[in-house]
């Protein structure tokens, strides 16, 4: 639960121009983040709270012979230790996954990724939990493990999940989308075809803050409360109460301030199954918080996709057809956080912003020994994988053709008069004004001068690139009858309510991890009610507080809350008239709105205010009949589409020739995401996805060796950029509401993680022109860079 | 948060008493400088100190003073010391250079110069610094004060001549004439360790001819200075050519391991790149046609 307690002032406007609605203004929640006065799950502290920690398997795969575990309690400061024995009994040993898979809370019968969870030690502080882990004795008989997914489903390949019934080989799934034969044809037919293997390898979302939780069973009430950093509190609850058997109205999920989640935060850990067996078992508080170790090396990554590439066109220019098959390692236990019916999320997304006449793609899902999810990291459920193939081939086909390729997009682009646009794949596009954005990001980065700057400099050896790269997001799931995670309907719930005074309070099903909604969702019913944004509480992250909902992640909240939220609030508006009327002693279609009140139309003077409404709804005057004594409301919104943000990326890179070390020297980011509610968020928005592309494209992997060790344990191991990699951003915008939404809005959380990418490694291939380099994979390390000047680029997995 | 296997500490006052403390708990007690190097290994418990001697209050370590012909800088000088010194950059830009480039602000600030060289992590920046320099350790044990020269310091990854009962208590530095360094580095990213690095120290005869030349390698698999290379330049006139075949030599010399930082090829090339990269710049600050 979040309340505001502190409401800034504003000097990023004086009073007078300080917007009542949208506009930039700085945010309600920083205050408490700049003082340190923030409040994380580390920071909790209940009487009598005990500590637990995991002991983790040491090796990728192998059986589980024996676990003793006498010496651990023989600790003075050990309660409990539990291991996956003591979970079978409880029925805990196996917790669903998000993707109608199970995954094992504590290995019972083998060891299936090197971080795997074995034995739960609870003590009465973290230290000495943590000493008691190096007492337990844990016998292993290795297995060879499968670490490569090329060779997952090799004849040889060991079987991983031989827990699961009638499983006899290494494959979750098999999935495919878009007309193969009429694709077919077209590529049999067209002049010019190119295919290039790209590989988008396996990223951690590494939020600042671990995952954690403090689990309280109260034994006499039955109750459970379970703060824990979590992106989607509703549905941790539903599936919690699935999972342990604790009847739904008896769970509390309390998600506090996050500190980061971009997708690491949608799962449910075993640590936190675990802190709640520990709390049953021990009947006090227990708080686990893991290290930073094991969020590298156990939660959730991203991406690990092997994607053959395939683009047709005629001979000038004009972009026919798309084609992938697509290797997908799941790791251990497929966790994915993904709608039901799209196991390969949004991928399918892959035609990106073009007018294409075929599209075809399969994706195949493996097993690896290796850690399971393949939720996270700025997703939009895959979102990210597409735009990378797509823009990385558009930029090999502009090649082959020898065209520029900023041209040959703005020649393939879908134009403002195709929208609703249905693309070859399934999705109705809502709107979009591609080579206005585009054009936009030309004129702002000088498009033509660099072009020439980089002749130049070629004449001398020098290595300069020039990246373009344009994306069309999907994001805002629901619609609720399509889009589901476990069953749960993707659409989310608001309530508002006015008090006496005008002050309000508006309670959301979305749960912020440092996005701003406390500024955001108060400036959208600022706008529908004319209540500054600093009168208006954002209450979220408490399931006994706020109505059901599915939570944040795939950039869905302003694309679902924030459409709740107008509604609500447009709910409250209608309302506030008829009282209004009933004070006016006139009719209700005789009122006029302006922000903030209710006025007789040609009579301005005759109004009352959004206060004074709310005042006498609680009052004593005799209300309209069938309105309640209050002005409150509450909705659930139920998308009718998602929504389509879109961008044009220009990014500038050096390269010293000598060293292969690549410096992003200007990014130009234009983003549409329809109407804008805080601008200064937005930007804060593109700039941290930026900063991650930056990551992605140069420096972040998580690495395994032969043996299934992760190379990526730690921040010296697993890099992340700084502000020394990033250049200033130069951010531009340009504004096509989403016409379905009820205020326009289309989401921008992952625009940027989404755009960048492709922008950087297409500007480094740009500058590799000169030493024939046509594609190089991620991450574009100096080493790497070199080795494609060398003429042997080598994929990272 | 990681939690280190337990430990007992202790916060020295002086030299003598940090000297007493380690002898007082034995092999298995550790000093503990800026702590940038023991305690992420402690954290990961690939350290476990039972006794840590806390010398941070050792103020008398602490100094960067010109006596002479000597630099003689203190253990405890913190990175940050060494990269704001006005002196340092005017007398040894390969200091300024490598410190530039050494981890960030945040680790500069608390990492000592002592730390580092006692650390003698293969990847570690000023080891090869003080190798090219030429530098000479101040050692205190027991049996009181020791010098040790930079080639007989260090013995090989995370080894060095101080042993567990001793502190490093100086670092000096000849200043020699008509000299000019040079340090530079590849890194993946700002902060992280070393893929590669070179430094260079040139000092020119009055006929400008090359006096004395060393050539350090960092990460490379390589003690002490690369005398083959080096060799090439000695009593030459300090031109292009010779760059090219000293980095050459210093490229064939070195013996570097595949990893996540790059590949052995790769390697070898920067250390033929970084080598020229070095000289040259170290010979035109000789020369004095490059400032700083
Ligand atoms: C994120 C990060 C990035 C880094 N990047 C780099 C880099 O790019 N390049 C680089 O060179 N270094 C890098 N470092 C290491 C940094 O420079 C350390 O500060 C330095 O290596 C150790 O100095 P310290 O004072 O912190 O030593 P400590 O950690 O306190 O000690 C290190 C070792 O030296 C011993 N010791 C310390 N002082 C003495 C003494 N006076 N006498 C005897 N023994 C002593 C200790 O007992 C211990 O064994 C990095 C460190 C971090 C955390």
């Amino acid at each position: 639960m979040t309340v505001i307690h502190d409401r800034p002032g504003n000097p990023a406007a004086g009073d007078a121009d300080r917007p009542i609605g949208y506009g930039r203004i700085q945010r309600k929640e920083d205050p408490r983040f700049v003082r340190g006065q923030g409040h994380y799950i580390d920071d909790m502290v209940l009487p009598g709270m005990l500590h637990g920690a995991i002991l983790r398997a040491p090796v990728a795969h192998a059986r589980l012979v024996s676990i003793d575990t006498t010496n651990a309690l023989a600790h003075p400061k050990v309660l409990a230790v539990i291991t996956g024995k003591d979970l079978l009994a409880l029925k805990l040993a196996w917790a669903p996954t998000l993707s109608a898979d199970v995954q094992a809370v504590l290995v019972t019968d083998k060891v299936r990724f090197q971080g795997q969870e074995v034995a739960f030690v609870v003590a009465e502080d973290r230290y000495a939990a943590r000493d008691a882990l190096e007492l337990i004795d844990v016998e292993y008989d290795l297995l060879p493990p499968v670490i490569d997914a090329r060779k997952a489903l090799d004849p040889d390949a060991p079987l991983i999940r031989d827990d699961l019934e009638g499983r006899t080989d290494n494959r979750i799934f098999d999935w495919e989308i878009g007309d193969e034969a009429e694709t077919e044809a077209i590529f049999a037919a067209a002049d010019v075809v190119v295919a290039q293997e790209v590989v988008y390898p396996r990223v951690h979302p590494a939020p600042m803050e671990t995952c954690g939780a403090v689990a309280d069973f109260d034994a006499v009430s039955g109750k459970l409360t379970l703060y824990e950093t979590t992106q989607a509190p509703h549905a941790h609850r539903t599936l919690f109460a699935i999972v342990a058997g604790i009847p739904e109205h008896k769970i509390r999920i309390v998600s506090p301030d996050i500190g980061g989640g971009f997708g690491n935060k949608v799962g449910i850990y075993p640590g936190y199954i675990l802190a709640v067996v520990g709390s049953i078992v021990t009947g006090k508080p227990v708080k686990w918080v893991e290290d930073r170790s094991e969020n590298l090396m156990s939660t959730s990554f991203a991406r690990d996709y092997i994607m053959q590439g395939e683009i047709a066109a005629t001979k000038d220019g004009k972009i026919l057809a798309l084609r992938t098959s697509v290797l997908a390692d799941h790791g251990a236990f497929n966790a994915t956080a993904q709608p039901t019916k799209n196991p390969a999320g949004f991928f399918s997304i892959f035609t990106g912003s073009y007018d294409l006449k075929a599209a075809f793609c399969k994706v195949r899902g493996v097993y690896t020994n290796k850690a399971p999810g393949g939720v996270a990291y700025a997703c939009s459920f895959r979102v990210t994988e597409a735009v990378y193939l797509v823009e990385r081939m558009v930029d090999i086909l502009a090649r082959k053709l020898d065209m520029d390729p900023a041209e040959l997009r703005l020649k393939n682009f879908i134009k403002p008069e195709q929208f609703p646009y249905a693309n070859k794949t399934g999705w109705v596009y809502d709107s979009g004004s591609y080579e206005e954005a585009m054009r936009l990001s030309m004129k702002m980065a000088g498009y033509e001068e660099l072009r020439r700057e980089q002749a130049e400099k070629r004449e001398r050896g020098e290595l300069m690139g020039i990246g373009v790269a344009f994306f069309t997001e999907v994001v805002g799931a629901g619609p609720r009858k399509h889009f589901d995670i476990v069953g749960l309907g993707m659409a989310d719930g608001a309530e508002l309510r006015v008090h006496p005074t005008g002050k309000a309070v508006v309670r959301l099903s979305v749960q912020s991890q440092g996005q701003g909604h406390e500024t955001t969702f108060a400036q959208i019913v600022a706008e529908e009610l004319g209540i500054p944004p600093e009168n208006i509480d954002v209450v979220h992250g408490d399931t006994d507080q706020t109505p059901f909902g599915l939570g944040t992640y795939g950039s869905r909240s302003t694309p679902v809350s924030g459409g709740a939220v107008a509604l609500v609030a447009r709910k409250v508006r209608e309302k506030a008239k008829l009282i209004a009327a009933a004070m006016l002693e006139t009719r209700p279609e005789d009122l006029e709105w302006e922000k903030g009140r209710w006025f007789v139309k040609g009579d301005p003077g005759a109004g009352k205010t959004i206060e004074e409404i709310a005042m006498a709804a609680h009052g004593t005057m005799t209300l309209p009949e069938g309105i309640d004594g209050n002005l409150d409301a509450e909705v659930t919104y139920d998308p009718p589409n998602l929504t389509f943000p879109f961008g044009a990326y220009i990014c500038v890179v050096d390269i010293d020739p000598g060293t292969g070390h690549v410096k992003v020297r200007r990014f130009i980011a234009v983003d549409d995401c329809g109407t804008r509610i805080n601008p200064m968020i937005i930007e804060g928005q593109v700039h941290g996805g930026l900063t991650d592309g930056v990551g992605m494209a140069l420096m972040e992997i998580i690495e395994f060796d032969e043996a299934g060790n992760c190379l990526g344990g730690s921040f010296m191991d697993y890099l992340i950029p700084t502000a020394m990699e990033v250049p200033d951003w130069e951010t531009g915008f340009t504004v096509t509401p989403s016409p379905h939404h009820p205020i326009g809005a289309k989401g921008i959380g992952e625009s940027a993680t989404v755009g960048s990418p492709p922008a950087i490694v297409n500007a480094i291939v740009d500058a590799l022109a000169p030493y024939g380099v046509v594609h190089m994979d991620m991450p574009c390390t100096p080493a790497r860079v070199w080795e494609a000047m060398q003429g042997r680029p080598r994929p990272p997995i | 948060m990681q939690i280190p296997a337990p430990f007992d500490y202790e916060r020295a006052s002086s030299v003598n008493d940090a000297l007493e403390l380690l002898a007082r708990h034995g092999p298995e007690s550790r000093v503990v400088a800026g702590g940038h190097s023991l305690l992420p290994m402690m954290k990961l418990r690939l350290a476990r100190p039972e006794w840590l001697i806390d010398i941070n209050d050792l103020f008398e370590l602490d100094f960067i003073l010109l006596e002479g012909d000597h630099l003689r800088v203190g253990a405890l000088t913190r990175h940050t010391a060494l990269l704001e010194s006005a002196e340092v950059a005017r007398l040894f830009p390969i200091i300024s250079d490598a410190e530039a480039v050494i981890a960030d602000p945040v680790v500069r600030n608390r990492g000592t110069i002592g730390g580092s060289l006692c650390q003698a992590d293969p990847a570690e920046d000023l080891s090869t610094v003080c190798d090219v320099l030429r530098a000479v350790a101040v050692v205190r044990g027991p049996g009181g004060e020791r010098l040790v020269d930079m080639k007989d310091f260090h013995r090989g990854p995370y080894e060095t001549a101080v042993a567990p009962d001793e502190l490093l208590c100086e670092v000096r530095f000849a200043v020699r004439p008509n000299s000019g360094s040079a340090y530079e580095k590849v890194e993946r990213r700002v902060g992280d360790w070393a893929v590669a690095a070179a430094g260079a120290a040139i000092s020119l005869a009055d006929d400008g001819s090359v006096d004395a030349a060393a050539i350090g390698l960092t990460a490379l698999g390589l003690d002490g200075t690369v005398a083959e290379a080096e060799g090439v330049l000695l009593g030459q006139q300090p031109r292009e050519e010779l760059f090219v075949e000293a980095g050459r030599v210093a490229a064939s010399a070195c013996d570097p391991i595949a990893d996540q930082r790059g590949g052995i090829d790769y390697k070898r090339h920067l250390a033929d790149e970084l080598t020229r990269r070095v000289l040259r710049l170290a010979c035109a600050r000789a020369a004095g046609t490059q400032e700083g």
